[in-house]
């Protein structure tokens, strides 16, 4: 996985809530075996329509997603993620991300940052009054800045503390648990007789 | 202090807790299907790393596969592709396969389930968020998503964060109309979709413990959809029933042990949950949605909302841009709400008892002009049962297509999709824009009212029906 210490980009401003995975990226996307290939995929029914944010000329090159809550629920499908971040996103900013969409995004080194619902939308008129307005997303400090002056946003946000190390060094999850294989194995020993196994012997 | 069944069931798997660090959970069963497992194989392959316990992992295919001919060559080439890779995996890997054609085939969620595999107490993921299905046997079992099914297949664990504890308690007894998935459409409504975050949600009281096995799965099965991590109802005589001398369930001694066990299985008496909702099963009522989230749902004996009564910005928002997609105007009573297309099937309601439900409505009836009924079993094994019991006579002679299990128009991977600007009506768990099929409308239903609304061709439950003489719901 790629680190994530801090990325400073130009914004998409999402004016939507329950943006389910289903929309980031539909089924029949699904089909393929890799892990690229999927931006053209993003959000592929709203991209036909033309007035479409992420197809306004001034929001292309754009990395930086400001979304509403619930961003990222219904279907596990990590192809949501791959999908943002072949198109280029290096963060998403939401007032609230379903579970499994979260922890997907953080395991490929996109970071999810939630920020209350005031600074989302504190952010999102600064980037539609702006198109240019960059937005930095600090994961060493911890918080989100955008803009000068009166309307300068600047907001804390919380990580726990393990997923931000494992972000900011870019560490891979199944090597850091291999180093535990001894308890593993020790667990293993310990189970019950009675637990099912899908073969036989 | 006491402690909630989700929490016993965790701290039985804990490998090992570190200050600071997520637990490792040991996982007890890993589902794969062909979708979100090539890329983790490929990680694996990579990494020359191996899958640790191919004794605890299961494949199937289910979401691409078609429901009819399917004993021809699949005309789609990325979907053979990706079951032709889904076969080579296993192959490779030493990973047990029931593909399509193979008896044990079906739905991964209708699958675990019936062969016994899925047990109290156990832990179980797969790299589809209905794993929260298994839940109805006291399981934590949970969606993942690719880059831990490459994490579980390489070591069996899992780093998990810990979760807050939800009860919704359903009390007193149900109406005699009301179904499984009435009550969960409910409870997301009353809650939203993102109501049960960071939660794992248990369903408890005397409503919810009347039901059958196959309705908790239901009700487990859409706890996503209220966006919880997982949901779980406590293992009781029901539960033991049920698993009884399934392929996998334990024999002799080993059941012994086994259920003496799984009677630990109950929340503590002075265990403390995070949040607590209480619904009375005596208000409930027939519920479809009329919205494009889960969460936008209704009695049907309700009318379409109007967007400005929702006082959150967001949520009138949503109503709005719902009501567009969906071609709905406010105020349009539900019932009045005609389709074009009636899906029965799915993890949510595809099992045996929703066959049995659907087809009790339809017997001696005649799905109307203009609407198309399908009707997938969940797994081959369910629909040989029905096949056993006359259901796809009864299903056949009133209209409706009988097709192969899988998941089909659920998610529309297959060929089997709505056109731009149809609607349907679904026993599905989702109804987001497009889900079905580009510009799709879907309402999300259940198997009785999915029955009742083929019959009429405008949604409805079996009540509708002039001559309502329909038998009592089984399981409900």
């Amino acid at each position: 996985m790629e680190a994530f210490t801090t990325h400073t980009g130009r914004a998409v401003p999402l004016r939507r809530s329950n943006v389910d995975t289903d929309q980031i990226i539909p089924a029949h996307w699904l089909k393929k075996v890799t892990r690229d290939g999927f931006e053209d995929g993003l959000f592929e029914a709203w991209r036909k329509d033309p007035e479409f944010v992420l197809n306004r000329p001034e929001r292309q090159g754009a990395t930086v997603l400001v979304a509403g809550p619930d961003f990222g629920t219904g279907s596990s499908r990590e192809h949501a993620v791959w999908a943002l971040q072949n198109y280029g996103f290096k963060a998403v900013i939401s007032s609230r991300f379903a579970d499994i969409f979260r922890g997907n995004s953080l395991k490929n080194g996109l970071l999810t940052v939630v920020l209350p619902q005031p600074v989302v939308d504190g952010l999102w008129a600064l980037t539609e009054a702006d198109a240019e307005l960059a937005v930095t997303v600090d994961l060493v400090a911890r918080k989100v800045t955008a803009g000068q002056g009166e309307r300068r946003v600047e907001a804390p946000f919380e990580l726990d503390e393990n997923a931000r190390w494992r972000l900011l060094e870019g560490l891979d999850d199944i090597s850091l648990t291999l180093r535990h294989e001894d308890d593993i194995a020790a667990y293993e020993g310990g189970r019950p007789a009675f637990k099912p196994r899908t073969l036989a012997g | 202090m006491g402690r909630t069944l989700a929490e016993k069931v965790w701290d039985d798997h804990v490998v090992r807790h570190a200050e600071g660090e997520p637990d490792l959970l040991y996982i007890d069963l890993h589902l794969l299907h062909e979708v979100t497992s090539p890329q983790a194989f490929d990680g694996l392959r990579k990494s020359g790393r191996t899958v640790r316990r191919t004794d605890l992992t299961i494949a199937t295919e289910d979401h691409n596969t078609p429901t009819i001919d399917i004993d021809k060559p699949i005309a789609d080439p990325v979907s053979r592709t990706q079951l032709e890779t889904l076969r080579k995996n296993c192959a490779d890997f030493g990973v047990r396969l029931h593909p399509l054609g193979d008896t044990e085939q079906g739905v991964v969620h209708v699958v675990g389930p019936q062969l016994g595999l899925t047990q109290p107490g156990m832990t179980v993921v797969c790299g589809d968020s209905h794993t929260s299905t298994h839940g109805a046997f006291g399981a934590l079992a949970f969606g993942i998503g690719t880059s831990q099914v490459e994490h579980v297949l390489a070591t069996q664990t899992l780093p998990m964060a810990p979760f807050r504890t939800m009860a919704i308690t359903v009390r007193g007894e149900l109406p005699a109309d009301v179904t499984a998935k009435d009550i969960i459409l409910a409870i997301i409504a009353r809650i939203g979709t993102g109501g049960g975050q960071g939660y794992v949600i248990e369903y408890r009281g005397e409503a919810i413990e009347k039901l059958s096995m196959e309705a908790r799965m239901t009700i487990c099965n859409m706890s996503i959809e209220a966006g919880a991590r997982a949901g779980m109802i406590a293992p009781d005589e029901t539960t033991f029933a049920y698993l009884k001398d399934r392929p996998h369930a334990p024999q002799g001694a080993d059941w012994d042990a086994a259920v003496a066990y799984w009677k630990t299985l109950r929340t503590d008496e002075d265990a403390v949950f995070d949040h607590e909702v209480v619904l009375d099963a005596a208000e409930l009522a027939p519920f479809v949605t009329w919205g494009t989230n889960p969460g936008q749902g209704a009695p049907l004996s309700a009318a379409v909302p109007d967007p400005a009564s929702f006082e959150d910005p967001s949520a009138r928002l949503a109503a709005e841009k719902a009501l567009e997609y969906m071609g709905l105007s406010a105020g349009t009573p539900l019932r009045q709400i005609a389709v074009d297309t009636v899906f029965v099937g799915s993890c949510t309601n595809g099992r045996i008892e929703d066959l049995r439900n659907a087809a009790a409505v339809l017997r001696g009836r005649r799905v109307a002009d203009g609407v198309r009924m399908l009707v997938v079993p969940g797994s081959v094994r369910v629909a040989l049962q029905a096949v056993d019991e006359g259901l796809d006579t009864v299903f056949k002679e009133a209209g409706a297509e009988w097709r192969h299990a899988g998941c089909s128009m659920c998610l529309g991977m297959n060929p089997d999709q709505l056109k731009p600007g149809e609607r349907s009506a679904s026993t599905s768990n989702r109804n987001f824009e497009g889900r079905q099929g580009k510009g799709g409308r879907t309402h999300l239903v259940s198997p009785q009212v999915a029955a009742a609304t083929a019959v009429l061709g405008h949604l409805a439950s079996p009540a509708d029906l002039s001559d309502a003489a329909v038998a009592t719901p089984a399981g409900v």
